[in-house]
């Protein structure tokens, strides 16, 4: 197999590199290790940055995030969800800090606008009732997964190959140029060998893995990790931050059904690294209570971590303290560092920032291959965003209304129908239960897939995409990562939940005695 | 539409289990696929709702029936949600003018006393009624009442004293409510009389509609407007010390419960006063016995069987059935209580065209029941329901205390 360009990682920056490129022409391939998505992109806490958090501390990033915010609300509005946010001085922060923040918002380019503390609790009438000032910002919350798919479709029409389930187990040289990669094919259990023009790492908090086997040492991608929880229902509509330079769990985002406090930074040991610790749960649960008073009463849903690619280069400065190292991206020119030709390593950013990201480094390959073409990301919206309306709340409920009683419902709670898991397995066929959470939201109502797992694995033997011991395979798996994410906040009515799908599955279904091996 | 209740409404959802429970009791949802029932449009639609209508117009279908609240064992306030979601959509969307119509029964009532025979008549025309379905939607065989010629108000001048000053024996306040009023005099007087028979003076004060069809047709305002007022002149009485008690299941539970927990008036102190004091009459009448209060002596045989419905409304009550252990005191009665939720009328919801088939599929294991007893009446403690069962049955159907009247003696 050849190509133009490659693209190493199926995350946000991967999925816009590969669209940019193919929508400037080039013929471009993406390998993702797993599935699309189940990087730090699937792992995040879900807001779409007003630049707001950064005027302070990090203004660049701040200016970014508003610019390409703007930008996103318009090419990728099927993802985004116009909620607003806010900035509110409670009574735990410095006030000193608002007017430094509203300076800070005026210099970088942040829209933002005191409004008055009644009107703020007006529309929020959860928030706690003792913060003192409120700022409107543009803050909205965004659906990666949504993101990722309208990318990957953009792209494959764009004449691009997505390859996920191939993990990148070596980089070809030849001599100073990188000449592609080898991988090895997880669905065919085989190793392929893609050759490729030029070769973008956008291994996210892996990419000093990758730069390390393209033979260019001392890429250093701390993983920053972070914890968020997502509780049952909404309690605010708006994202709430507190007026405060970064710290933790100062972010309360409304998603979906949900919203999700969050979030910690620890230098995890390895990127691969996404245990949650106990500590970090109660303390999430305080910060909560800060926003929110009674937060803590109400049911917490999930828990899950992920870690931030912080990038150090390790000739230019030593590992520091997680939260205080830049957010802003970071482009490697492997040619001016290492001498190799055909490599770039874009990684660090953020989410909001993933298509600059993507439009920074294809410009810097154009460069490098001395064909410079105009990047048309910003203005061409995505499959599914073209009318540029955006997500709303209801929308999920009113689908299901059209096509409701005829069609039945699988998982109840997050509303996904029969019909939509069928097209799913038509159009991946061998997909695992966690490919459909990522698609279609399966199990991540407040069951917690208690009552849509077994059904959805149904589903897939109904229809002869799983034979029997698969289903039970899938089944089971699902059931394991659910378990990871529930048993770190399990107390109050979440224990209840937990205990009538443990009932379920072990007293009903007995699943333990499953002919298959449980997962470890 | 935030403010504490309302959280501890919607806050309530995250009691849900998902057990599914309440979607097997829900009479509604037994009856049509076209609605989902009360866990999808509650505790899961609620967390699709958010700023704006909930796009869910499924919705409707809920009767406010309040079962599921009931069975559910989690506490969620199922129907509570509904109620507050419907009421939402109301605003946003506009309310029908039909809705608004059977939301007042007071214009209703006053348009059509002066005129009763006429009226009357006309409500039973065929052309009038396809007229009045296709007009205001008003299905054309719903039961409608029959209007009284004058109403129980004007007819009862004597009863009306001040509170505080009862005379020589001990006096309860009547809270006949808008149905006894203009349609159903009789059931008014026969609970006077059934009451005055226990040795108790009985005040009927002036007093007008306690909201509740506005409330359940989404028109919150205007039914707090009315709680208000009707607080405001039963509080003396309840203040004084007087019990109120009511020949109406679902008025009588207006203004003990629900206009506090649904139309948020937890503050109000009049309705406050007047919720401590208010009973169902034949929850008041079973504890007259219960205190050896109740003049079983005189009470006359009756060789009957009787199919007895206990009216949804009656659970929100928290009473058990009060009726039939009252008729189970009269010799020789033998009530029978149908065995099946709720007779779909569920207030107004019965009368609109377009659920005036759903209201009837889900009634029909109770008139089944009553048509097979072969009994000459059936017997309900809540007005729309005995209107709805009669007119599907062809049985006449009356109130409780209907049963103790005739067993009394007193006609
Ligand atoms: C806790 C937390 C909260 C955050 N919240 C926000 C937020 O609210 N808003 C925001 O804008 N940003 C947020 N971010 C930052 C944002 O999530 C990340 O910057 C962004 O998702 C990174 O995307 P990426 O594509 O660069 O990396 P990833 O999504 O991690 O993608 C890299 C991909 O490379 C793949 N890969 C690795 N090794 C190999 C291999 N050998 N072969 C093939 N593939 C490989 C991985 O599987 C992965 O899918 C948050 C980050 C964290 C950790
Ligand atoms: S309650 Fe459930 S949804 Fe939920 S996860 Fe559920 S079926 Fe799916
Ligand atoms: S109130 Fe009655 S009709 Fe409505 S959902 Fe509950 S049980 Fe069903
Ligand atoms: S009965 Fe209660 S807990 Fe059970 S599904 Fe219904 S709302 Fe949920």
């Amino acid at each position: 197999m050849g190509c133009d360009v490659l693209v190493i990682g199926g995350g946000a920056t991967g999925l816009g590199v590969v669209r940019d490129a193919a929508m400037r022409g080039w013929s471009a391939v993406l390998v993702e290790r797993v599935d699309l998505g189940q990087g730090t992109t699937g792992r995040f806490h879900g807001l779409l940055h007003s630049g707001g958090r950064y005027v302070v501390s990090d203004p660049r990033s701040a200016t970014e995030c508003a610019e390409e915010n703007a930008i996103l609300r318009r090419i990728a509005a099927d993802a985004v969800e116009d909620t607003g946010g806010l900035f509110v001085t409670t009574p735990a922060d410095d006030p000193a800090y608002a007017d430094r923040f509203l300076a800070g918002c005026a210099e970088h380019g942040v829209a933002a606008e005191e409004v008055p503390v009644a009107e703020a609790l007006r529309r929020e009438p959860r928030l706690n009732p003792a913060i003192s000032r409120a700022f409107e910002v543009a803050d909205a919350s965004i659906d990666s997964w949504t993101l990722l798919w309208g990318n990957a479709r953009s792209a494959r029409e764009h004449g691009a190959r997505i390859l996920p389930y191939h993990w990148v187990t070596g980089v070809l040289r030849d001599g100073d140029r990188v000449a592609g990669v080898t991988a090895q094919d997880n669905r065919g259990h085989r190793e392929v060998r893609i050759e490729a023009g030029f070769t973008i790492n956008a291994a996210g908090v892996w990419a000093g893995q990758l730069a390390d086997m393209a033979g260019c040492p001392g890429v250093t991608v701390v993983p920053g990790k972070g914890i968020m929880i997502a509780m049952n229902h909404r309690l605010v509509g708006t994202v709430i931050n507190r007026c405060e330079l970064p710290g933790d769990g100062d972010i309360l985002v409304p998603i979906h059904t949900v919203c999700v406090i969050g979030t910690t930074d620890v230098k995890a040991p390895t990127p691969d690294d996404l245990s949650i610790a106990r500590d970090q749960v109660q303390e999430m649960l305080d910060a909560g209570e800060v926003l929110v008073p009674g937060f803590r009463e109400s049911r917490a849903l999930h828990a899950w971590s992920g870690s931030r690619p912080l990038f150090t280069d390790e000739r230019a400065d030593g590992a520091q303290d997680t939260r205080h190292m830049s957010r802003g991206l970071a482009l490697v020119d492997h040619l001016e560092r290492d001498g190799v030709e055909g490599f770039l390593t874009i990684t660090g950013g953020k989410l909001t920032t993933y298509r600059l990201m993507a439009e920074t480094v294809v410009d810097a390959m154009g460069e490098q291959l001395g064909d410079p073409r105009p990047c048309r990301t910003a203005a061409e919206p995505l499959p599914g965003s073209e009318d540029g309306r955006p997500y709303w709340l209801g929308s999920r409920l009113r689908r299901q209304e059209e096509v409701m009683p005829d069609d039945q419902l699988i998982c109840e709670c997050e509303l996904m129908q029969r019909s939509r898991l069928e097209a799913a397995a038509a159009s991946r066929p061998g997909l695992n239960l966690d490919d459909v959470r990522r698609v279609l939201r399966l199990g991540m109502g407040p069951c917690q897939g208690g009552f849509c797992t077994y059904r959805a694995a149904g589903v897939l033997h109904a229809i002869g995409d799983a034979d029997g011991p698969r289903a039970d395979e899938l089944l089971l798996q699902f059931l394991h990562h659910r378990w990871l994410g529930i048993e770190p906040i399990l107390a109050g009515r979440g224990m209840r939940q937990a205990c009538i799908d443990d009932w379920i599955f072990q007293g009903a279904l007995d699943v333990e005695h499953l002919p298959v091996t449980p997962p470890a | 539409m935030a403010h504490p209740l309302h959280d501890a409404v919607r806050g309530s959802l995250d009691n849900c289990v998902k057990c599914t429970i309440c979607e097997t009791y829900c009479p509604v949802s037994a009856a049509t696929p076209l609605f989902p029932g009360p866990k999808y449009v509650g505790p899961q639609a609620e967390r699709f709702r958010g700023e704006g209508p909930s796009p869910d117009d499924s919705l409707t279908w809920c009767s406010s029936c309040g079962i599921c609240t009931h069975v559910c064992p989690q506490g969620v306030k199922i129907a509570e949600i509904n109620s507050i979601a419907k009421a939402e959509m109301a605003a946003e969307r506009g309310i029908p003018l039909r809705d608004r119509l059977i939301a007042r029964p007071t214009l209703a009532g006053r348009l059509g006393a002066p005129v009763a025979p006429l009226a009357n008549r006309l409500a039973r025309n065929r052309l009038v009624r396809a007229a009045v379905e296709r007009a205001v939607g008003v299905h054309r065989r719903a039961a409608l009442p029959t209007w009284a010629g004058r109403t129980f108000q004007s007819r009862t001048r004597l009863r009306r004293q001040p509170p505080g000053r009862p005379g020589e024996r001990p006096a309860v306040v009547y809270f006949h409510g808008c149905a006894a009023n203009y349609y159903e005099t009789h059931t008014a007087e026969m609970a006077v009389r059934v009451l005055e028979m226990q040795g108790l003076d009985v005040i009927v004060p002036r007093q007008g509609c306690c909201g509740l069809p506005l409330q359940s047709n989404g028109l919150y305002p205007a039914a707090r407007h009315y709680v208000r007022r009707l607080a405001g002149s039963l509080a003396p009485y309840a203040r004084a010390g007087h019990d109120i008690v009511s020949t109406s299941t679902s008025c009588g539970l207006m203004l003990k419960r629900e206009a506090r927990e649904i139309l948020d008036m937890e503050d109000d102190d009049d309705l406050r006063a007047v919720s401590g004091r208010m009973y169902d009459i034949c929850e008041y009448l079973a504890l007259m016995h219960e205190r050896g209060e109740l003049r079983t002596d005189l009470l006359t045989p009756l060789d009957m069987e009787v199919p007895y419905h206990a009216p949804c409304q009656l659970r929100g009550h928290g009473v058990g059935t009060p009726a039939m252990d009252l008729m189970r005191l009269i010799p020789g009665l033998r009530p029978r209580q149908v065995d099946a939720v709720c007779c779909g009328v569920a207030g107004t919801y019965g009368l609109k065209r377009e659920k005036y088939d759903v209201a009837m599929a889900v009634g029909e294991p109770v008139f089944g029941q009553v048509r097979e007893s072969g009994a000459e009446l059936s017997v309900c403690d809540s007005e729309t329901c005995r209107w709805h069962i009669a007119e599907a049955t062809g049985v006449p159907s009356v109130h409780p205390v209907a049963m103790l009247h005739r067993s009394y003696g007193l006609g």
